[in-house]
């Protein structure tokens, strides 16, 4: 198929950016997004023009690494994929394709549609993580049994891959759902308990100093999210953030 | 120099015990003056990383992606290794010692994999700590699969993303140690050389992948946790940027790159559909407890079948043919992973293969679908179910068994794999060889170390499933943390290391004057464009079988490849900035050179031993045909051009385990 793509091109974080407008032609149905961008950039350097910079590495939906806003929509028009995992076979010969970088205060432009999220690392930092030394002689792990309904939910909030299009998606760029995934996890497993309230706060906090909005409720996040991550886990964390704070 | 693979003395069980408790230690007050670069943040780096700082030395940890959570890792699937018995079928540290040993074909070193059997039970213990949400059953307590070349179930596994949960851990225990300022975090940096003052690894030189700036690090110590170098290969199931460079780096100035031959070549990966593939998708081997691997029996069934006249399913199961069933009935479906992909691709080449290339064989869920919805209906007391509750109720267990396996499979080839089966073919998928290391880890370089995929030590000629998370963890956690402190004993007064000495000077130098080269040539071919031919030789030559005339080929034409490379590559934008052009061109440039080692090497080992499989030796029945007089790790040392490098050889002393022929049979 043959296509138009619409590109936000940036070349710095301190540079003005605008879209330009880019023809791909013998795209195969087969590809994936990433593949037809590829062949873009392809033709882009034979013709002695820089290519367009995105973020991208595993390629099979699960660093968390790719992250285009297509046609308004976070890792494009299909569900449960990242943009790595979106096939061509979702668009149709002849189609105008605007693709844009994640747009959000917390989330600085670097280069095109290649977005900091380091503020999601700093989310971590604050308290995403159960303290924990390694020795060698920590208990069995069968010592603590864990019911299978908490441990698959832990599970179903673990699955998050960082990835921010629930941020991107939010009209608020609000990063409650990732937030919530994290500190879910951990409040639904014993191991987690300890540091439970201290934890809550300190990333609730964090996610507040990195500018990201509030949670209005609207459930374009979980619509958004590449891994199903379930609005529960929002109302979770609030749960959470209420105990430590009582 | 000679290969000096210090394994300590004793008994095998005691061997660990024993060198850990004489080993040197370094004072608590002292770690905090000491420094180590880690590179690499996957399970081997972010565990080390960790561990280094909780002991309280001073680590930078370098990772060329965004965050150290998006390491490679994360994309492993099916679980990971440990001998806890849970299952009570039999299992011990010496079964998994055992079966790791002969799944490598003999190629490994005893004391190591002896010491990873014997850490596996606590890195599962490490990680449940830290909150990983392993499967469990409804009991609470732990699930466990089975992997390919083994006889119990010891695979611990978080749906079919272990990797990423074990990494998330890892990731979780660096992000406690950065908030402590004890991890200095580098991301989006990539380590561009090695820098050696007084024949001792001092520091890296690092570009950092935004601002283009090059950066000197200094350390007492530098640890490689850069992964494998699959890629090599172009199409593979590595990440896009997943590459050889730290790894070559310090191969050429001075450590030895033992075994580059021994390539995994997983069985199971979705089929590649054309020409524009970037990368190849792995369906996990757990899928192999489950699903039945065959082609058509008749041609005229896969004529049929390619032309659309025929499903798959409307064949009976007298047409079809369960080759691996019939070949290896001790261990079927779940023999190892270079049989599995040997038998795929003799199925092919003898003209059975599925789909429109003639590269594909099915995996079939149907048998386990009916009889996890003939159990279920058992649990749930349905009486006489018709074939559609139990379809209905198979199909619910399958899916949490792998639920995101079949949901990837599906988006990618847009058909449903619970009602037509999967295709796959074998693909390039893990490197057992890599850098030599002795039994501290340590490199041919005093204070360079290299741990997890980096490292060739652990696997031998073939790497049993599910065993590459357990040996990243147990370097990462569990072995090196201590080893280094024995090195590091000598350095509590050695103070901080200028970054002002002549040596950091000059490797910069080197760095800067590499990538102005490739910023001012202006060639006419893209980086891609010699990745992919790379890509074709290593695939046709190095592949899944290889003989002499094919690898002097390789060799040739890699070598030419090379130089036109150096003469005609094009890399557009500047060095001072975000250019990921210029980060691609450096790592192909060491895959042209790693390339031609590999050749060089498969063509010396005139042998087959695991995923190594040279025609010229098989037996009557084309299984792998080992030769005693190559029972030895291959080192090379790099003496400029690849093919001027030379071998060393550690020999391969089985004291523990008798050498037997392989088989699955």
């Amino acid at each position: 198929m043959n296509l138009t793509l619409k590109i936000w091109r940036q070349k710095d974080a301190n540079s003005k950016g605008q879209m330009v407008d880019y023809k791909v032609t013998d795209i195969s149905e087969h590809m994936s997004f990433l593949e037809m961008m590829d062949v873009l950039n392809e033709q882009l350097i034979s013709k002695g023009e820089e290519p367009v910079s995105f973020d991208h590495d595993c390629r099979e939906g699960i660093c968390g690494m790719c992250s285009m806003y297509i046609n308004g929509e976070a890792h494009g028009p299909d569900r449960g994929v990242t943009t790595c995992q979106l096939h061509m076979r979702m668009f149709n010969d002849g189609d105008t394709i605007t693709i844009e970088p994640w747009r959000a205060t917390a989330f600085p432009v670097i280069k095109d549609l290649v977005v900091d999220r380091s503020a999601f690392d700093r989310i971590q930092h604050a308290g995403g993580y159960i303290s924990v030394n390694t020795s060698g002689n920590t208990q069995d792990a069968n010592a603590i049994p864990i019911a299978k309904e908490a441990a698959d939910k832990a599970m179903d909030a673990a699955t998050c891959i960082g990835c921010g299009a629930c941020v991107a998606t939010c009209k608020n760029s609000s990063a409650m759902l990732f937030v919530g995934a994290k500190v879910s996890q951990y409040a639904l497993l014993p191991q987690g308990q300890v540091e439970a309230a201290d934890r809550v706060r300190k990333m609730v906090a964090q996610m507040d100093l990195e500018g990201f909005g509030n949670c209005t409720n609207t459930g374009a996040c979980e619509i958004e999210c590449p891994k199903g991550i379930s609005l529960d886990n929002i109302a979770r964390m609030n749960r959470e953030l209420m105990k430590a704070s009582v | 120099m000679a290969l000096e693979s210090k394994v300590p003395q004793g008994p095998l069980k005691d061997k660990w015990t024993d060198y850990k408790n004489k080993i040197n230690l370094v004072n608590p007050a002292n770690k905090r003056h000491i420094d180590v670069i880690v590179v690499g943040t996957g399970l081997a780096g972010g565990s080390a990383s960790a561990t280094l700082a909780e002991l309280g030395y001073n680590v930078k940890a370098f990772a060329y992606q965004d965050s150290p959570r998006r390491a490679h890792s994360i994309a492993a699937q099916g679980g990971i290794n440990a001998a806890k018995n849970y299952q009570g079928d039999g299992d011990s540290t010496y079964r998994l010692f055992y079966d790791t040993v002969k799944g490598g074909d003999y190629r490994s070193r005893e004391a190591n994999v002896y010491r990873l059997a014997e850490v596996s039970a606590n890195i599962i213990d490490q990680c449940v700590a830290q909150g990983v949400p392993f499967a469990r059953d409804y009991g609470g307590l732990l699930d466990n699969r089975s992997f390919g070349g083994v006889l119990v179930s010891r695979t611990f596994y978080a749906k079919g993303q272990t990797g990423q949960q074990l990494l998330l851990g890892a990731y979780s225990a660096m992000n406690r140690q950065i908030a402590r300022g004890k991890i200095e975090m580098f991301n989006r940096h990539e380590m561009l050389d090695l820098v050696i003052v007084d024949g001792k690894a001092r520091g890296i030189i690092a570009r950092n992948l935004v601002t283009g700036e090059i950066e000197r690090h200094s350390a007492h110590a530098v640890v490689i946790a850069s992964g494998g170098y699959g890629n090599v290969y172009f199409l593979s199931t590595n990440a896009m940027g997943s590459n050889v460079t730290a790894a070559w780096k310090v191969h050429k100035k001075g450590a030895y790159f033992a075994n580059p031959c021994y390539t995994q070549i997983h069985p199971t990966c979705i089929p590649r559909s054309g020409d524009y593939q970037s990368k190849l998708t792995l369906m996990s081997e757990s899928l192999r407890n489950d699903g039945r691997i065959w082609v058509p029996k008749n041609m005229d069934d896969v004529i049929a079948i390619r032309e659309g006249r025929k499903k798959p399913t409307d064949l009976s199961e007298e047409e079809r043919d369960y080759y691996l069933e019939r070949r290896y009935p001790a261990f079927g479906n779940l023999v190892p992973r270079d049989v599995a992909s040997r038998a795929a691709k003799e199925r092919c080449d003898a003209g059975y293969g599925v789909n429109a290339t003639g590269e594909a064989v099915y995996l079939d869920f149907a048998s386990a679908i009916e009889r996890y919805g003939k159990e279920e209906a058992k649990v749930k007391g349905i009486s006489n179910p018709s074939k559609e509750k139990i379809t209905e109720l198979g199909e619910k267990i399958v899916e949490a068994k792998y639920g995101n396996l079949f949901q990837m499979y599906e988006k990618i080839v847009d058909q449903n794999p619970y009602k037509t089966p999967m295709m796959i073919y074998p693909a390039v998928h893990y490197t057992m060889g890599g850098v030599w290391v002795d039994y501290n880890l340590m490199t041919t370089i005093p204070g360079c170390y290299a741990i997890g995929e980096a490292n060739f030590s652990d696997h031998g000629a073939n790497r049993l499933g599910a065993s590459a998370l357990m040996q990243g963890l147990a370097d990462g956690y569990f072995v090196l943390p201590y080893t280094i402190g024995d090195y590091l004993a000598d350095d509590i007064r050695t103070g901080k290391i200028s970054t002002d000495l002549p040596e950091f000077e000059e490797a910069e130098k080197d760095v800067k004057k590499r990538i102005n080269f490739f910023i001012n040539n202006k060639g006419k071919n893209s980086v891609d464009y010699y990745h992919k031919k790379l890509g074709n030789i290593m695939w046709n030559k190095c592949g899944m079988s290889r003989n002499e005339a094919g690898l002097k080929e390789a060799i040739e034409e890699i070598s030419a490849l090379r130089k036109d490379f150096w003469e005609n590559v094009s890399v557009p934008g500047g060095a001072n900035e975000y250019n990921e052009e210029l980060a691609k061109a450096g790592r192909v440039a060491d895959f042209l050179e790693l390339g031609e080692l590999f050749a060089k090497d498969a063509l010396q080992r005139e042998e087959s031993a695991g995923g190594h499989f040279r025609e010229e030796h098989q037996t009557e029945e084309g299984e792998a045909k080992r030769r005693k007089e190559f029972q030895y790790v291959s080192a090379w040392e790099y003496k400029g051009e690849p093919k001027d490098a030379v071998l060393h050889k550690e020999p391969l002393v089985y004291e523990n385990i008798e050498v037997k022929e392989r088989s699955y049979k």
